[in-house]
């Protein structure tokens, strides 16, 4: 069973279209990157996942319409939405003690193993803690469920690079099982990169481009190219060119790797510069329809 | 271990909201110290009132029906202040969307609010009264009986069983009045984007400024009113005057069939339905 299932998913704001028509399946156990500049959706998308926004069209979320029926859903579904999230109020037992009390699939010792391995303190109020320590400890709470679905969205803002890498390791190594599936929105792309199994590529309300990582590093190819061979290689349709050093790299879609290793140094692009070349080309061909 | 959505989203609310004991218990305390220091005069004012066994009796008991008439008026206007923040404070600072990652649905969660108000409030000003109560009771028999006018004086003349029904009566009949009221206050607060006490205020306000003007009547002040302090003319007789040693001023039967009482229950049940089926759409502001 896909644990999302979306057809024509549409969300409109007022005249702002947020979503438009996105269709969109992702199985157990993926790990999903939804990527896209401010402003493209990726939250509106992931709020309609959640239950927390109407939609129009079809979704399913674990077989179930999240608008409906939210409360049910967020037995199995996981959800971290920014590090600002959590009551200031709160004292870090009470935090541990109330979802206890309400989530049928807590494992409180699990909260409490990962939270003993940080410096958090169990009587401190959360708007005591840095902006790490709360992600630390919403991380915490996270890990003491047992979800089939983690949805963050921007889990990482405003962290320094520490906490960054740290997130992502602990969500890889001990929560991460290959059962569950998780989605993540992020601006920092080169740092869940090595993380993610598929990726999704968002721009105004639309999917730009979806697909595995296999097929990614199978479909597209980063050539740095030596200079006599430049008119050779523009002749075969790189998707995007730029300059780094003085030397010039262009970026192929479904060529073969063979007749791009004459011609310089081959590598599988950055998720970041396929992200640069891909909108560059949608707001072109944008451009091209306006005129 | 069962989940108990209600019980620990009402506890959270006490984390959150002390003021919802400290309050009472705050003025339980003021009332105390000013009445331990008076209570030291009592002997010698006792004395010489001794002619006059109704000044004696209004100054031994007069104490006793002020205390829990301040201790519940406060809770009043903490549930009130409460309501108001209840649904919008957490749109305010995000944690909507922490609370809504947990598989507690939204009528659970206005529900637990209203039950702070509805329920709990009531309960602590009734126990924080009660308690005051057997304070003042202790010091009045220490201090007379030490004085040598002896205890008997208040004893004899306290209603204690009478006063405290009438006190149970009185939170009961108003808590039922106000429920609409505060339903009210939950749904704007779960809907204003800003300021949900001007919300409150102005539009009646400026209702009932136009209704004067225009047609010389003021049907929204007597309805304000009639919802804040009706329940003193409906469940109570006037005439019997509001004396807590008199039980006849009661009138259970007549506060049961008024309309007003239904047609305000039915009035909250709906405004707390709007008020969860509203936050299901809310998203921090």
């Amino acid at each position: 069973m896909a644990c999302i299932e979306a057809r024509g998913l549409r969300k409109a704001f007022g005249s702002t279209i947020a979503l438009d028509g996105i269709d969109l399946s992702v199985e157990e156990g993926r790990v999903l990157g939804l990527i896209g500049p401010n402003g493209a959706g990726k939250t509106t998308a992931l709020n309609a996942i959640l239950g927390l926004t109407r939609y129009q069209g079809e979704l399913r979320v674990l077989g179930r319409d999240p608008w409906t029926e939210r409360d049910r859903l967020m037995r199995e579904v996981c959800f971290i939405a920014d590090v600002a999230v959590l009551p200031r109020w709160m004292r870090v037992w009470q935090a541990l003690d109330y979802v206890a009390g309400v989530h049928p699939r807590f494992d409180r010792a699990k909260a409490e193993g990962f939270l003993a391995k940080t410096t958090i303190k169990r009587g401190s109020k959360v708007r005591e803690l840095s902006k790490g320590m709360v992600t630390q400890l919403h991380l915490a709470l996270v890990m003491g469920i047992d979800a089939n679905l983690l949805v963050l969205d921007e889990p990482t803002l405003g962290l320094d690079i520490l906490y960054r890498k740290q997130f992502y390791d602990s969500l890889l190594n001990d929560y991460y099982d290959r059962t569950r599936t998780i989605v993540v929105t992020t601006h920092q792309v080169e740092e869940i990169q090595p993380v993610l199994t598929d990726v999704m590529f968002i721009d105004r309300g639309r999917i730009v481009l979806a697909c595995s990582m296999e097929e990614f590093e199978a479909r597209y190819l980063e050539v740095m190219v030596r200079p006599e061979h430049l008119a050779a290689a523009r002749a075969l349709g790189p998707i995007h060119e730029r300059q780094l050093f003085g030397r010039t790299i262009l970026l192929f879609d479904n060529v073969e790797r063979p007749k791009l290793a004459d011609l310089g140094e081959v590598r599988t692009p950055s998720l970041a510069d396929l992200f640069v070349a891909v909108m560059g080309q949608a707001a072109g061909a944008e451009q091209g329809a306006a005129r | 271990m069962t989940p108990r959505p209600m019980y620990w989203s009402i506890r959270r609310e006490l984390w959150e909201n002390r003021s919802v004991y400290v309050a009472p218990l705050a003025v339980a305390a003021v009332f105390l110290f000013g009445f331990a220091l008076s209570t030291i005069m009592l002997p010698h004012h006792l004395r010489a009132a001794a002619l006059d066994p109704a000044k004696q009796e209004r100054m031994l008991v007069m104490p006793f029906s002020a205390a829990p008439g301040l201790i519940i008026l406060t809770s009043f206007i903490v549930g009130a202040f409460y309501c108001l923040e209840a649904l919008y404070g957490e749109r305010r600072d995000r944690s909507i969307l922490f609370w809504k990652s947990l598989p507690v649905s939204d009528l659970t969660t206005v529900l637990s609010k209203a039950s702070i108000p509805l329920v709990v409030l009531p309960s602590i000003a009734i126990a924080v009264s009660l308690a005051t109560q057997l304070v003042m009771l202790f010091l009045s028999t220490v201090v007379l009986s030490a004085s040598g006018v002896g205890a008997a004086a208040l004893w004899s003349r306290l209603p204690l069983f009478t006063m405290t029904l009438i006190m149970f009566y009185g939170v009961a009949v108003h808590v039922l009045w106000h429920a609409p009221l505060y339903a009210w206050l939950l749904l704007i607060s779960g809907w204003a984007r800003r300021t949900p006490l001007l919300w409150v205020v102005l539009p009646p306000m400026a209702l009932g400024v136009f209704e004067r003007i225009t047609f010389h009547t003021s049907l929204v002040a007597s309805l304000v009113s009639y919802r804040v302090i009706g329940a003193m003319r409906v469940a109570f007789v006037a005439s019997e005057g509001h004396d807590i040693r008199r039980l006849a001023q009661l009138d259970p039967l007549r506060f049961l069939i008024s309309p007003g009482l239904w047609i305000g229950l039915i009035a909250a049940a709906a405004f707390l339905a709007a008020a969860a089926r509203l936050r299901r759409d809310r998203e921090p502001i």
